[in-house]
């Protein structure tokens, strides 16, 4: 069982992680993210790229980690498989790993514009588990 | 939608009442099937953005409006800047100026038929689309400041096309008021590679048929037969859109609470238009929006190269090219009043009417072209802009296409990307896209039937149906 998942959204998607932590939910909603594009299973995380992001809240937080993942996939012309987050207050450090699109293989399904502010939540579960989630836009 | 809550004042416009923080009433353009099926959100959201400051006469929605990102996608709505009016980088949206553009090509069904396949591949082989796809075009820093400020003028100037194409596109092809200093490094950064790609999800380039003219005179105004083939190419402002439009509704979300504007939803985030961050925007938005222009007049040239290494009689010309995510400033008239306005369109098309001193002479007396796309393998339509003096409705807007009836992943549930095409292709509709998965998310059913939403449109007085045009090649990203 993933500890990633999509909900429904007209337009586009939602991307949805779960965790022990904030950061692992932070991970999963990177590895949900490339399940947009691609079989996550299917990148090898061969090249790690280094993150650095800040901001107000925690949940302008993941959506900053998104965007900023959605930028170096889309300059680098990369897709990531794996990742490190570490959240200090405000601040998030991470690392992650991944290839060059190679579109025989990963036959990428769509390009994903930017993480959004709709159904964006950071919250504890009933359970326990951490949950991060937003819609992407496609 | 529960209707309960609507007023029904015609056949297709339904009305929420101006009550609590609406600051105007929300206004729906829709058949009573069409209202029927749309989601809930739709009417949260219009209701919402009725209750943004300096909002002037109704918050609309169009016959294809859905759930989207603060604003509906097929939401309408005018700002005053002299009543501490705002602007919303969401009412704008991530793609900033997407758009479509259609050309005629001089030729006929038979030209096509013959060549079919391997105008596909052609085409398919020289347009860059989809992930990972790059453009050949580099452009120097100076150069990219250039393109952000001449738009398909700039275009036109490097050799992608001609004057001509000019005055075939809104503003002439180039927003003036573009300010490329407002465009972080960082989206300069990510569209250096993208100069005339294509991108992917529901953008796409088909050569289409015309099917059937159902307007007469305004169809040879805009020199349509039935039978012409056609090309359309829908495509945004690319990773540089992208970028922006994330910059700026973060900056917007996070500075709000100090312009004293309460956001009934962080996705509306906005600025007064007469704010730094208003002005900041709007520049990097016109910028955006000549990028915008900018790749389809790129994507054009690669079009005409395509279809002469096949098709050597083909004449590419541009009928016209509109955009549907745009905010744009312009002047109408309220309660007899001429009044400077900026008009947000999300998802929605300009439709100036008859008349109108924006338009080129050869539509002054039809209207504007309101280039409206269909799903992957139905139909897609040409309309005719129908407001005029005491007669506009919806600060002249209309549909922009059939509009997402389903999730995509409710789509990907229901079809195969590998049946569609087959089934697609037993049709004589050729798709060519690096996923099938894409394609799944693009079936034809997870949309609704532009024919009811073209139809809905022109009987509440929006614009006019002229054509019905049918695929039959499709390129996807």
């Amino acid at each position: 069982m993933n500890n990633w998942a999509h909900f429904q959204h007209g337009a586009d998607i939602g991307v949805r992680g779960f965790g022990a932590t904030r950061e692992e939910a932070f991970v999963q909603a990177a590895i949900g993210l490339t399940a947009v594009i691609t079989d996550p299973e299917s990148v090898a995380a061969v090249f790690p790229v280094t993150i650095a992001c800040q901001a107000p809240d925690d949940e302008l937080l993941l959506v900053d980690w998104l965007n900023a993942l959605i930028f170096e996939m889309s300059t680098r012309r990369m897709l990531f498989g794996r990742f490190e987050v570490v959240i200090s207050g405000s601040e998030l450090e991470a690392t992650a790993w991944g290839e060059a699109v190679d579109v025989a293989r990963h036959h990428p399904a769509v390009e994903v514009k930017g993480a959004t502010y709709t159904e964006l939540e950071l919250s504890r579960q009933p359970d326990g588990r951490w949950r991060a989630q937003c819609v992407v836009d496609v | 939608m529960d209707l309960s809550r609507l007023e029904r004042r015609s056949e297709v416009e339904w009305v929420v009442p101006q009550s609590g923080s609406m600051r105007v009433p929300a206004i729906i353009y829709a058949s009573e099937q069409l209202i029927a099926a749309m989601d809930d959100k739709v009417y949260q959201q219009a209701t919402q953005v009725a209750m943004l400051p300096g909002i002037v006469q109704a918050s609309y929605a169009m016959p294809d409006a859905h759930w989207g990102y603060g604003f509906p996608i097929g939401g309408v709505a005018a700002f005053d800047p002299q009543e501490g009016g705002v602007v919303s980088a969401g009412g704008v949206g991530f793609d900033i100026s997407c758009g479509v553009r259609t050309l005629h090509t001089g030729l006929a069904l038979a030209d096509i038929e013959a060549v079919k396949t391997r105008l596909a591949d052609t085409l398919y082989a020289r347009i860059p689309a989809g992930v990972g796809s790059t453009g050949d075009l580099r452009l120097s820093a100076q150069e990219m400041d250039e393109m952000l400020g001449g738009g398909a003028r700039w275009a036109v100037a490097r050799g992608y096309g001609g004057m001509a194409d000019l005055e075939r596109i809104e503003e002439g092809g180039c927003m003036v008021r573009a300010d490329p200093a407002q465009v972080s490094e960082r989206a300069k950064r990510r569209q250096r590679d993208e100069m005339g790609t294509l991108g992917s999800g529901n953008h796409y380039l088909e050569v289409q048929k015309v099917t059937r003219i159902l307007d007469a005179s305004r169809a040879a105004a805009y020199g349509l037969n039935e039978g012409d083939i056609v090309v359309s190419i829908h495509c945004g402002s690319r990773g540089l859109g992208h970028q922006i439009g994330t910059e700026y509704l973060r900056e917007m979300a996070i500075a709000a609470p100090e312009s004293g504007i309460t956001l009934p939803d962080r996705e509306l985030a906005c600025a007064p238009l007469q704010s730094d961050l208003g002005r900041r925007y709007l520049g990097a938005m016109g910028a955006a929006i000549n990028c915008a222009l900018a790749n389809r007049q790129i994507l054009t040239e690669l079009t005409r190269d395509a279809f002469h290494e096949v098709l050597p009689h083909a004449r590419l010309q541009l009928l016209y090219d509109v955009s549907h995510n745009t905010c744009k400033e312009e002047t109408h008239d309220v309660d007899g009043q001429p009044r400077r306005l900026f008009v947000h369109r999300k998802g929605a098309t300009r439709a100036f009417g008859p008349g109108h001193s924006e338009l080129p002479s050869a539509f002054r007396e039809a209207g504007q072209p309101v280039l409206i796309g269909g799903s992957m393998g139905t139909a897609s339509y040409i309309l005719a802009g129908m407001a005029t003096t005491g007669s506009e409705r919806a600060f002249a807007s209309a549909c922009h296409g059939a509009g997402r009836s389903m999730s995509r992943h409710e789509a990907l549930r229901r079809w195969h990307g590998r049946a569609l095409v087959d089934d697609l292709a037993a049709r004589g509709i050729l798709i060519r896209c690096p996923s099938l998965r894409g394609v799944a998310e693009e079936a034809p059913q997870a949309y609704k039937d532009v024919t009811a939403v073209v139809e809905a449109s022109e009987q509440a007085g929006l614009a006019r149906v002229v054509a019905r045009l049918e695929p039959l090649i499709c390129i996807k990203g």
